[in-house]
């Protein structure tokens, strides 16, 4: 009842906050996506670089959030305090699911059909936009998924340099030892999180079907 | 015609001194063992492989002068798999290669119902289906139906009803054989079986260790006294 009457007197700042959140989140998505899928697409057409592409990405994946915030910080162009060097730190996190699921999800096309395209005369390139990304879609949808899921957790930690979100609540509760703080930033990330998780799984599932 | 691995001198080639000439309305059947190079000599024909020595003329061009993907639109394809675009209906699968040769939506259309009927399918009934909701059987006559579409000159089937069951298998052989006739088209079939080779090939060739180890009509090939050519007839 607390966490009522707390966000009762703080409307306009939890939906700033809310917002926030949600920039970070879609901005670091959607930039992955833009990066990873065809990253992706290309490693299934360079086979001998998806090791050391999929291990760079897992190691970056292996690096503690917070230090990676911190790393960034005091690096030119992607670095320095606020929302930017957040959404890049967001952006590596991404990566790894969404450039592993393209790359499973076209490897995964039925070789035959892949064959029988080739066969019937179309170039690599419709072969691509015709055939693997509309089948291994719901794969890829799937690490868009997981990346979105992950990036509302981990963008929790983004106030720690500055970049605003719902971590604001949870550090400031945390140095205050106040749990309705905490919960109040806790509790919409987590519902944000099963809300993203619930939506992008219909859309998977529909894909999926294609 | 010869083939080898990439970078690869000193294995022995896959193929090696392969040569033969298919007709309008010939349809010549390579017939061999697992891994003496039926399917690599059908890929060396559409450049699904390159070949490493001699040349494939097509209508007396080398189909080296053309890039690849525009010959194999003029080179039908049929698999043992099928593969059938699954998230295509039966009409888009068949109509594949005349809409990436920019044909009219209603030329399409129209020649994809022609080529239902020509192998059997009622255009009313299969066209808007899923190939999911076939049988196999079914299935295949799609793929050679999508592989008719544009016209082209020349056939290749590689082991095409490997996969059906023995009825429809007999069944499909039979169509296959009537129509072959009316079509005039070129056509190289590969197999393993000897009886689907006789029935339905105008000349037999026998691939064994890459090579072209027999070449004849099918009362040749029952009549030859070689060993491979033998051994094959006794199987049947």
């Amino acid at each position: 009842m607390n966490l009522l009457r707390f966000y009762g007197d703080h409307a306009r700042e939890a939906f700033g906050l809310l917002g926030q959140h949600l920039v970070l989140v879609g901005a670091s998505t959607l930039l992955a996506v833009a990066i990873g899928v065809p990253l992706g697409v290309l490693l299934t057409r360079r086979p001998a670089w998806r090791g050391p592409v999929l291990g760079l990405a897992n190691v970056f994946q292996t690096i503690p959030s917070l230090a990676l915030f911190g790393f960034l910080i005091p690096l030119p162009l992607l670095g320095g305090i606020g929302a930017r060097t957040a959404i890049v730190a967001l952006v590596v996190y991404a990566l790894l699911p969404i450039v592993r699921n393209t790359y499973v999800g076209i490897s995964g096309v039925d070789p035959a059909v892949r064959e029988a395209g080739r066969g019937m005369g179309m170039t690599d390139r419709q072969l691509l936009t015709m055939v693997e990304i509309p089948l291994g879609l719901g794969v890829i949808f799937a690490g868009v998924r997981v990346a979105t899921v992950v990036g509302v957790g981990t963008a929790t930690i983004a106030a720690a340099i500055g970049a605003g979100g719902l971590g604001v609540y949870i550090f400031r509760g945390v140095s205050t030892v106040d749990d309705t703080l905490i919960l109040a930033g806790a509790l919409p990330a987590a519902l944000l999180a099963l809300i993203a998780d619930g939506l992008l799984g219909w859309v998977e599932r529909r894909l999926g079907r294609g | 015609m010869s083939y080898r691995l990439p970078g690869n001198g000193k294995r022995e080639a896959l193929v090696s001194d392969v040569t033969f000439t298919v007709g309008a309305g010939e349809t010549l059947v390579l017939l061999g063992r697992s891994g003496s190079g039926k399917t690599t000599t059908l890929k060396l024909i559409n450049r699904l492989l390159e070949p490493t020595g001699g040349e494939v003329r097509l209508q007396g061009e080398a189909t080296t002068t053309l890039e690849p993907h525009r010959l194999r639109r003029r080179i039908g394809y049929v698999i043992q798999e099928i593969g059938l675009f699954p998230h295509f209906t039966v009409a888009q699968n068949v109509g594949l290669v005349p809409r990436l040769e920019g044909w009219a939506p209603d030329r399409i259309a129209a020649r994809v119902r022609e080529l239902l009927t020509l192998v059997g399918l009622a255009p009313d009934d299969f066209a808007a289906r899923s190939p999911r909701a076939l049988s196999g059987g079914q299935r295949q006559r799609v793929g050679v139906a999508r592989a008719l579409a544009a016209d082209p000159p020349l056939l290749l089937l590689d082991e095409p009803f490997g996969a059906l069951d023995p009825i429809t298998r007999v069944e499909l052989q039979r169509e296959f054989r009537a129509l072959e006739g009316r079509l005039g088209k070129g056509m190289v079939f590969v197999t393993h079986d000897v009886r689907e080779g006789l029935l339905l090939g105008t000349r037999l060739g026998l691939m064994h260790e890459g090579r072209l180890a027999f070449l004849g009509t099918p009362e040749e090939f029952r009549r030859s006294s070689d060993p491979q050519v033998k051994q094959f007839m006794e199987a049947a």
